[in-house]
């Protein structure tokens, strides 16, 4: 019981960080970006690549695998969102590039690393168990969940405290409204593709920590996911992503156990179905974002 | 006198052709053509070229001992590429225009199922060397066999010779639910430990795309079961493995086929030490046939595996079943010879067919040591 906790603390918290970036861009753009599973896998790559190709140690590897996958982010916004921008019906149009993005992410990963299972090194992160009250605990869990929890505070300080937190929240609220008041909306949604995409690719590097098992369609397995996650928190909400993300994880685990893994997915679904019935908004509603 | 021997010259030519071998002028060896349908590109590629290797050390070894003389075998060797339709090509240029005896092959069971038919319609016999679906592939016909066993046999036997050396009285079971190879695998598995009696104490699932299987094997291991068996493909096995042993799980693990393959210990590492795995290949074995084929490999510079060894012993069948067929080499002499192969010594232990066309012989266990796997003696 103390263990399957564990587990479903653990996995949630990777889910959190993945959804936190899926929401911010929503939050900000009303756009779903299915690329950023896409995003999730480049970044495990990429701090594959540093580690087992540079032999970087993973401290340095991480923080670089973040950058690259925020850079990656604004070139995404680049080709795939702000030509459309404006147009008519670029909500969808933006949704349509963004899975024509991921594709192509995917098709590189594919052309680079292949379609075999990577993984990273061993012994490139020191990993040791120890056992707290009958439950095992490992160090690297307990990175994962630091990191985890770290990055989450750190995007709402920004997001409450800092000046481009502001603008941010005021994009969100009203882009012609920003604009007036002399906000460069354009800088501010390339900034929150830049944050949305790091933290996404730090989820990646985590989970690539975390099991291990690197393949170029490995974000597919938590997009779905990451969508029941941001839905559930209320589409924008930032702490409703990290709550969702870790209800998600607790739930999963719980239903592998103990119904099987067959309704992995059904069981989070049908909470899903139910808590909007009660909340058509999500757990935190929509507005959550701009007042943060 | 002059026409007629050219005339008899022609007929023997054209009627040795129509069996698929040729005599040389002057009394040179025939030549016995056998097509190969091998992986050598695709999902199956590692396993192709270990087959490739047996086969030609086989061929050498054969042809060397002058046993089959005046008889000579000679391969040809076509990539199937792991596919279906690319297996199908093959195997109608082998019929049609190579004009071969039989046909070994293809590595993949999925392909056989598309390929073989086509032989079996053309009548002419394949010897598949790697084929493990226990069904669909040699009830095509009465052309198609095969000397690989089926998880079905070798399963059962792991389990028993690991119940003999460990003595576990209680297992937990793990496969995947989405996969029909590894479904298979757990009926097997299921079936051979009830008539062990060994009870299992949880069974748990997966699917193919998971990557977290730690809720899984928290609820096997609170359960204190005394065996861990595991049905799954290479890339889920080295995951599963390296996560038992994070959570603190240190029994004994045993892998269904999936797990027999060089990826598996690659990826699980340190993990994988002590793992299981259910082999039709004793590579400790001391029986003749097998030191001749290891040491015929040794030459070579191929360290053998399992394929390796299976693909040798196809040679090796094929020739005695040329032998039993009075030298003849005629695609339904050599069918008949098949019958009629016996105790067979090969690297796989006394080799015979059994009435469905399957083999039979003695599955093996091995287990990873020090990265490599070792036969449980």
């Amino acid at each position: 019981m103390g263990q399957q906790v564990i587990n479903g603390v653990f996995v949630g918290s990777i889910y959190a960080l993945f959804a936190v970036g899926y929401t911010l861009v929503f939050g900000v753009l009303d756009i779903l970006n299915l690329a950023h599973q896409a995003v999730f896998m480049l970044g495990a790559f990429c701090a594959l690549a540093f580690v087992g190709g540079l032999h970087l140690s993973f401290a340095l590897a991480l923080p670089l695998a973040v950058l690259f996958s925020g850079a990656m982010g604004i070139l995404l916004d680049r080709i795939a969102f702000r030509p459309l921008r404006g147009r008519a019906h670029s909500n969808m149009s933006g949704l349509i590039s963004s899975i024509a993005a991921a594709t192509i992410f995917e098709a590189i990963a594919l052309q680079i690393f292949g379609p075999d299972v990577s993984r990273f090194p061993f012994g490139s992160f020191p990993d040791r168990q120890f056992r707290v009250a009958g439950a095992v605990v490992s160090t690297i869990q307990l990175t994962i969940v630091a990191v985890s929890v770290v990055l989450m505070a750190l995007l709402t300080y920004l997001l409450k405290k800092t000046r481009l937190g502001r603008q941010i929240r005021a994009v969100a609220e009203s882009p012609r409204a920003a604009r007036i008041l002399g906000i460069n909306v354009d800088r501010v949604i390339a900034a929150s593709f830049f944050i949305s995409s790091a933290l996404g690719g730090a989820a990646g590097v985590l989970f690539a920590l975390a099991f291990n098992n690197l393949s170029p369609d490995m974000g597919r397995s938590v997009e779905l996911k990451g969508l029941a996650v941001i839905i559930l928190g209320g589409m924008g909400s930032v702490t409703g992503a990290v709550t969702a993300g870790f209800a998600i994880g607790l739930i999963e685990v719980f239903t592998v156990a103990y119904l099987g893994s067959s309704y992995r997915d059904a069981v989070s679904f049908a909470v899903l179905f139910l808590v909007l019935l009660v909340w058509p908004r999500g757990l935190f509603g929509r507005v959550a974002l701009r007042e943060a | 006198m002059h026409a007629t021997g050219r005339f008899f010259k022609l007929v023997t030519l054209a009627a040795a052709a129509s069996f698929g071998a040729y005599a040389a002028e002057g009394g040179a060896p025939t030549v016995v053509k056998i097509g190969a349908a091998l992986s050598m590109t695709g999902a199956a590629a590692v396993y192709g070229g270990a087959q490739k290797s047996g086969i030609q050390a086989a061929v050498d070894d054969v042809n060397g001992s002058g046993s089959l003389k005046p008889l000579r075998l000679e391969v040809v060797f076509e990539d199937d590429a792991s596919k279906k339709e690319q297996g199908i090509n093959v195997f109608q240029r082998f019929i049609n225009q190579t004009k071969v005896s039989a046909i070994i092959g293809p590595t993949l069971s999925t392909t056989a199922t598309a390929a073989d038919p086509i032989a079996q319609q053309a009548k002419v016999p394949v010897l598949a060397i790697s084929n493990t679906a226990p069904t669909g592939i040699t009830d095509i016909g009465e052309y198609i066999w095969r000397d690989s066993l089926t998880e079905r046999q070798v399963i059962p036997g792991a389990v028993k010779k690991a119940r003999a050396k460990l003595g576990f009285k209680t297992a937990g079971v793990l496969y995947g639910n989405d996969d029909v190879f590894t479904k298979a695998g757990y009926d097997v598995m299921k079936q051979a430990l009830e008539s062990e009696r060994v009870q299992i104490l949880e069974t748990q699932t997966f699917a193919k795309s998971d990557r977290d299987f730690n809720a899984q094997l928290t609820a096997l291991k609170s359960k204190n079961p005394g065996i861990l068996l595991v049905s799954a493909l290479a890339d889920n096995a080295a995951s599963i493995v390296s996560q038992a042993r994070q959570l603190g799980y240190t029994g004994p693990i045993l892998g269904g086929n999936g797990f027999n393959s060089p990826a598996f210990i690659k990826n699980a590492g340190p993990a994988a030490e002590g793992v299981l795995v259910g082999t039709s290949w004793n590579s400790a074995s001391q029986d003749p046939a097998n030191q001749t084929f290891r040491k015929s490999m040794e030459k070579r510079g191929v360290s053998p595996d399992q394929f390796t060894a299976q693909a040798y012993a196809g040679v090796v069948i094929i020739a005695e079943a040329i032998k039993q067929a009075g030298m003849k080499v005629g695609r339904e002499d050599i069918r008949a010879g098949f019958a009629k192969v016996r105790d067979l010594p090969t690297p796989l232990g006394k080799f015979s067919f059994t009435p469905s066309r399957d083999a039979e012989h003695e599955p093996s266990v091995q287990q990873v040591k020090g990265g490599k796997f070792e036969i449980l003696q």
